[in-house]
């Protein structure tokens, strides 16, 4: 299943490095990856596919957060469906 | 692709502007529940609710981490026990409350609504049975709401029943006066009630349902209040528009979170209710949204225009953008959930009177005031039928949820906690309604009634 994952919080050495680590350690690929830093803040967008087997959503979405939450950013990944809903119709 | 700006604009709302599903409501049906045994029909009842919703709350909770919006509430709804419990041999109907309220805690359910009789063309022996246990009921459970319609456009209003549920109300104040009436908090008396309302505490799964059911109620002041941020000065035209766009994006995502949670639960679903309902967290107001229109505080002449309007591109933003829209779909104005009418009604910039003109034009009525302890039981009934009479001449569900606190009078305030907040005591009209509540009987129903 597709999903977009995005990383807020202040810029330093290797973020990207370690959350795509992170991501193909579970076996998530990763599509389409965009990034900014507004402000001394680091907004990275990306968008994976995560297989249908191995770990679950749940368990992926845990892994990140708590992640993010030891290097003080905000990492989250939500099913792609959520954004289409609200912005396409 | 969706845009970078779009999933940014998504991830604010949910994280700075406090959009979020309100509430996840299953309506359960429990009219095959009946038996005239009271210890089976009870046992009947809380099988079925704990069969039906056993993975209610593990299924919201699944949907909010994989799709990063939060579920506020898991909810059960269910038929108006007073229906279910006609069938038994029983006077008292305490019981049934307390059925209620071990299967919500057996399924992790905060709220259980259907603890109610409709009773607006008359009383069944069961409705007055109900009614009359409903003090206790509410003073001995902790997640029962009760609701009770007394008034119908087709059938007029029940003064007989307006009148009860004045005493009903005082009862319940009584019997909970160590949680400052906060049993009254969990006591709705409707107009017009309506079948799939997935919003506590005056859901209950109405008639025409079927035999279970997936009801979403989504929320989102925060998120109207800054999108009119950008519209200041601008005329109403805009605000319009403004309001429109951004309920059909909130409605989007509560259509999603239904579809999703109906597909996993095997349950069909119902309705997605397109009310904004504000809490007590700052920027999460109704009341806000009405002082960005250019008002200094709610209350102040022009309210009424300034509710209309949201209230009515709420709805036309929504109705677009979800196959079924049901429940009560409007602004809720309750006072003490909503940080910017709590600050109004203190300063003395909100009256019971404006509060009553804005029920006119929004859903659903007088909610969650607090009034003096000693308000009569009289007066109380008098509110309830000034707001039935809006209701049932316009056409619309209207609600009395009042809290007389005991031992409090004007001035003073009352702190319920949670997304219940808090409120000050509001006066009410001095002059007695005694005489007019003494009479009852029922009004009749209006012309506008006859519709055939």
């Amino acid at each position: 299943m597709r999903a977009i994952v995005t990383v807020i919080g202040k810029d330093r050495v290797g973020i990207i490095a370690d959350v795509c680590s992170l991501l193909a350690k579970n076996g998530v690929n990763v599509l389409d990856i965009s990034q900014t830093v507004m402000q001394e803040y680091f907004t990275m967008i990306m968008l994976v596919e995560k297989p249908d087997e191995g770990l679950a959503f749940d368990e992926l979405s845990r892994l990140l957060d708590d992640a993010g939450r030891e290097q003080g950013l905000s990492i989250r990944i939500q099913r792609e469906e959520i954004f289409d809903a609200m912005h396409r119709i | 692709m969706i845009t970078k700006g779009e999933i940014l604009q998504t991830i604010e709302m949910i994280d700075q502007q406090h959009l979020d599903i309100r509430t996840i409501t299953m309506g359960i049906s429990l009219r095959e529940c009946t038996h005239p045994d009271v210890g089976e029909c009870c046992r009947k009842i809380y099988d079925k609710i704990t069969r039906c919703a056993e993975k209610l709350v593990e299924t919201g909770e699944q949907i909010e981490r994989e799709y990063g919006i939060p579920i506020v509430n898991k909810r059960i709804s269910v038929t108006p026990i007073a229906q279910v419990a006609g069938s038994c041999e029983t006077e008292d109907y305490v019981p049934f409350a307390h059925t209620l309220d071990r299967a919500a805690r057996a399924v992790g359910v905060n709220f259980i609504g259907g603890f109610s009789a409709l009773v607006h063309k008359g009383f069944t022996c069961g409705d007055k049975k109900l009614i009359r246990a409903i003090p206790e009921a509410l003073s001995t459970t902790e997640r029962v709401c009760s609701s009770v319609n007394v008034a119908t456009t087709r059938a007029g209003i029940n003064m007989d029943a307006v009148a009860e549920m004045g005493r009903v109300i005082k009862k319940t104040a009584e019997l909970t006066a160590e949680s400052q009436g906060f049993g009254c908090s969990k006591l709705v008396v409707f107009a017009n009630a309506v079948e799939d309302n997935p919003f506590m505490a005056g859901a209950f799964h109405g008639e025409g349902e079927g035999e279970c059911v997936i009801n979403v109620g989504v929320s989102g002041p925060g998120v109207v209040y800054h999108a009119l941020k950008a519209c200041k000065g601008l005329p109403f035209d805009e605000v319009a528009e403004t309001v429109k766009k951004t309920a059909f994006k909130i409605t989007r995502m509560g259509q999603l979170v239904a579809q999703v949670a109906s597909k996993r639960l095997g349950v069909p679903f119902g309705v997605v209710d397109l009310s904004l309902a504000p809490t007590p967290a700052i920027g999460d107001s109704v009341a806000d949204i009405l002082e960005e229109m250019g008002l200094e505080s709610v209350g102040a002449h022009g309210t009424t225009a300034a509710l209309a309007l949201l209230n009515d591109a709420v709805k036309k933003g929504g109705v677009m953008a979800s196959s079924h829209v049901g429940g009560l779909s409007g602004a809720f104005i309750p006072v003490s959930e909503d940080a910017g009418m709590i600050r109004a009604a203190e300063k003395g910039y909100l009256s019971l009177e404006k509060l009553e003109a804005m029920t006119c034009v929004c859903s659903v009525g007088l909610d969650m005031i607090a009034i003096p302890g000693d308000t009569s039981a009289e007066t109380i009934s008098a509110i309830i039928a000034d707001e039935a009479a809006i209701g049932v001449v316009n056409n619309k569900t209207t609600a009395v949820r009042i809290i007389p606190v005991p031992g409090k009078g004007v001035g003073e305030r009352v702190d319920f906690g949670g997304l219940f907040g808090s409120a000050p005591i509001m006066p009410v009209h001095p002059c007695s309604s005694a005489g007019f509540i003494a009479r009852g009987g029922r009004i009749p129903a209006p012309l506008n009634s006859l519709k055939n």
